[in-house]
């Protein structure tokens, strides 16, 4: 089968070793996690994973069970890439002087929307928001001044499906109290 | 019920105990758990402590125990190479799905994360090998975590908990109150299976024309016995066991057709591929038992009972998942499912049963040759006993003969390493079932290689005078191994010979009955005497040293490719 790109969202309980747990899933079964950012979600007490992996669609499947399996893990589901809206954000340091004595500086940062962060005597730093597709344009471009340092986060992604988890937890703990 | 008093940790730890209704722990103390076993000291007639004689000893014996009584076993263990010694046995109880309770002493809060002497990270170590673990690093939060350790071990598809306590909250004082935990939103245990679902196996199993169950431990663990039987009586539909479900039902029952996968019987494997409907119940298409799944029942339907959503699918694709519970499901499917019979299709069975017999069976159990054979041994046993012995069993060839040979006529009477294959399981573990079922005449059938994994446990044996009967099949190999090396590695046969030292004399050094059989001539009376004895007997009886296990099925083979030499 075909590899895709999958981004899992995985809402647990916030309790220490938690992320140890999720992440040995993906180690044991050698995927490879591209990226992984971790937030509180807006139900008070349950915190959120969200990876992003290229694997088959079956194994994914598999893969999700597994994380469920786990007691702390309240739910895990996963998307296709149409079915989220997702983010990531890039920091890039370059040096003033370079961007300032190539004279395309402005340009470059325009045409991007990137947002100038600080300006120092020696450095400034950029912030670009974007899909990774976009933040790389960005490196690319700014490449020949010099990047000092760059940094990109794991992507966020919100679900496009309308079940709210707020739902999910409540029908959760309802079977809970009925057993 | 609660109760409230002012007491330690350590104290606290054996309250709990006390309030989930334990009596009985293995373990082995060191520095960082030393309070605990002070706090022991004074409730030693209400909760006896076995000392094993290697913490891998005490976890297959809490094993051993739980897996005959169906209650929670419970274990101690010191930090560092104390904790890892149990990670063996945790490894089993995961995969085997046994209800253990592991308790680790660990040094001081103020030490973790500094290398501090016998510090390791047991969290971090046996996280892939827990059902769930936990660190306590506060006296309060034991009461909440032993109770949830419960719940979380016995529950659901159970399993190994780990409780990592570290010193200074074993001595830390606080108001002690005990309350059952109440479950967690993040945690349903059995899932609810969806009508739908249930009418729809009804409907394939009152059209099917060639039905096969494969029954495994679900029905032991959700006490399906009954229920399983009067189903398979009401259908009429012939049923295999995977290694883990032996014992469900008993050896004789009209439709009980043997044992599945790579040592089992010919004809379940065989008729696995011209089935036209599978019902697998509690248990989850090992690769053991499929052999190679690109070639497994393709031809049939499948609908699996399961407890765990994440078995559905995972080797086995189920056109009916009936997620839940075995007994509950089975109930709910008796009534409606039709009254049926399978008499040809079961005499299909029965013909292949033939063809294993002369081939393979008849020389097992009565060999004409001068050479033992290890079914011959157990098939002593079952002549001359009342068949519901507890069989525990090694890993190896040994092993492969017992579950395929032994008769049961009574449950929870096979206990054995099925998903790890843990050579050193068999002698600590037959230890833990004999002390949680006293009555029972429990029988360790060992390798000469798998006894000497875990043979200083004779000496748990010796101190508490437990009554285990040992029968080592020395075959002077690692006999499984050999066996492969025979088949597939033109006989080279690296590093698998045994050179044994006299067992006879190690095993009456700790005051154990012992007796040695290499004649055909002695081995009922022997067996006999061994049956009859009132306290601990080990019979070692020589037998052939080149034997194989047939049938097979070859790694990578279907089953339907199954050999019989
Ligand atoms: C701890 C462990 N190490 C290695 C193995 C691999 N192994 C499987 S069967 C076997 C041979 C067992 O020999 P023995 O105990 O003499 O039993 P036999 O097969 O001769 O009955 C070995 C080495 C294992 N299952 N477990």
């Amino acid at each position: 089968m075909e590899k895709k790109r999958f981004t899992i969202s995985v809402f647990t309980e916030d309790v220490v070793g938690i992320l140890n747990r999720v992440t040995i899933i993906f180690t044991r079964r050698k995927i490879n996690i591209e990226s992984i950012a971790a937030s509180e979600s807006e139900v008070q007490g349950i915190h959120r994973y969200t990876i992003v992996i290229r694997e088959d669609e079956t194994k994914i499947i598999k893969v999700v069970k597994q994380l469920e399996k786990q007691v702390a893990v309240v739910k895990a589901v996963y998307h296709g890439e149409n079915d989220i809206v997702f983010q990531e954000i890039a920091l890039y340091k370059i040096s003033t002087e370079a961007l300032v004595s190539g004279g395309q500086a402005e340009k470059i940062v325009r045409a991007h929307h990137a947002r100038v962060l600080t300006v120092e005597k020696e450095f400034t730093v950029l912030e670009k928001t974007g899909q990774k597709e976009e933040t790389q344009q960005l490196f690319e471009e700014l490449e020949p001044y010099g990047i000092l340092e760059f940094v990109r986060s794991g992507r966020v992604a919100i679900t496009k499906p309308m079940r709210t988890l707020a739902s999910i937890v409540e029908e959760l703990e309802a079977i809970n109290k009925s057993h | 019920m609660t109760s409230k008093k002012e007491t330690t940790g350590a104290n606290a730890v054996i309250q709990s105990l006390l309030a989930e209704g334990t009596d009985l722990v293995f373990g082995y103390p060191g520095g960082a758990i030393m309070p605990i076993y002070d706090a022991l000291y004074d409730v030693e007639d209400r909760l006896t402590h076995i000392l094993a004689r290697h913490e891998q000893g005490a976890i297959h014996a809490a094993q051993g125990y739980a897996r005959a009584t169906g209650n929670v076993g419970v274990c101690f263990a010191t930090s560092g190479p104390g904790a890892t010694n149990l990670i063996t046995g945790i490894a089993d109880a995961q995969i085997d799905s046994t209800p253990l309770v592991c308790i680790t002493g660990q040094v001081g809060s103020k030490l973790l994360g500094t290398d501090a002497f016998q510090e390791t990270d047991v969290i971090g170590i046996s996280m892939p090998v827990t059902k769930w673990n936990f660190q306590v690093t506060k006296a309060s939060e034991i009461p909440s975590a032993i109770a949830k350790a419960f719940y979380l071990a016995r529950s659901g598809k159970p399993g190994p908990v780990l409780i990592d306590i570290t010193k200074d909250a074993q001595f830390e004082k606080f108001e002690f109150h005990y309350k059952p935990f109440e479950g967690m939103r993040s945690y349903i245990p059995t899932p609810t299976c969806e009508a739908n679902y249930l009418n729809e196996a009804a409907s394939l199993i009152n059209k099917a024309k060639k039905p096969f169950i494969l029954f495994g431990q679900g029905v032991l663990l959700s006490g399906a016995q009954m229920a399983f039987k009067t189903f398979i009586e009401k259908t009429g539909i012939p049923s295999a066991w995977t290694i883990m479900g032996l014992s469900s039902l008993d050896s004789d029952h009209y439709l009980n057709v043997g044992m599945l996968g790579m040592h089992g019987n010919y004809a379940p494997n065989k008729l696995t591929n011209e089935c036209d409907l599978l019902i697998a119940i509690g248990m989850r298409f090992d690769d053991r038992v499929t052999g190679n799944l690109d070639s497994y029942a393709k031809q049939a339907k499948v609908i699996h009972i399961e407890i765990d959503p994440a078995e559905i699918d995972k080797n086995v694709k189920a056109d009916v998942p009936l997620l839940g519970d075995a007994r509950e499901i089975l109930e709910a499917l008796i009534p409606i499912v039709d009254k049926r019979s399978h008499d040809n299709w079961l005499s299909e069975f029965r013909k292949l049963e033939q063809e294993e017999i002369a081939q393979v069976i008849q020389g097992e159990l009565h060999p004409t040759g001068d050479i033992l054979t290890m079914g011959e041994v157990i098939h002593q046993i079952n002549e001359l006993s009342d068949q519901k012995n507890i069989f525990v069993t090694d890993v190896g060839q040994h092993q492969m003969i017992t579950c395929r040979y032994a008769k049961f006529k009574a449950t929870n009477s096979s206990i054995t390493s099925g998903g790890l294959g843990t050579m050193g399981f068999c002698l600590p573990a037959a230890i833990g079932a004999k002390m949680g079922r006293e009555d029972a005449q429990v029988i360790a059938v060992i390798g000469d290689g798998g006894f000497q994994m875990t043979i200083q446990e004779l000496g748990t044996i010796f101190q508490y005078k437990t009554a285990v009967k040992i029968v080592v099949l020395n075959n002077d190999f690692l006999g499984m191994v050999r066996q492969w090396q025979e088949l597939f590695f033109d006989k080279r046969y690296a590093s698998t010979t045994m050179v044994n030292p006299d067992f006879q004399t190690i095993v009456r050094g700790y005051g154990i009955k012992a007796k040695m059989v290499d004649q055909r001539c002695d081995l009922k009376l022997a067996v006999q005497e061994m049956l009859e004895y009132k306290s601990s007997y080990f019979l070692e009886v020589k037998v052939g040293k080149e034997n194989n296990v047939f049938p097979m099925v070859a790694t990578g083979a279907s089953v339907a490719e199954i050999r019989l030499s």
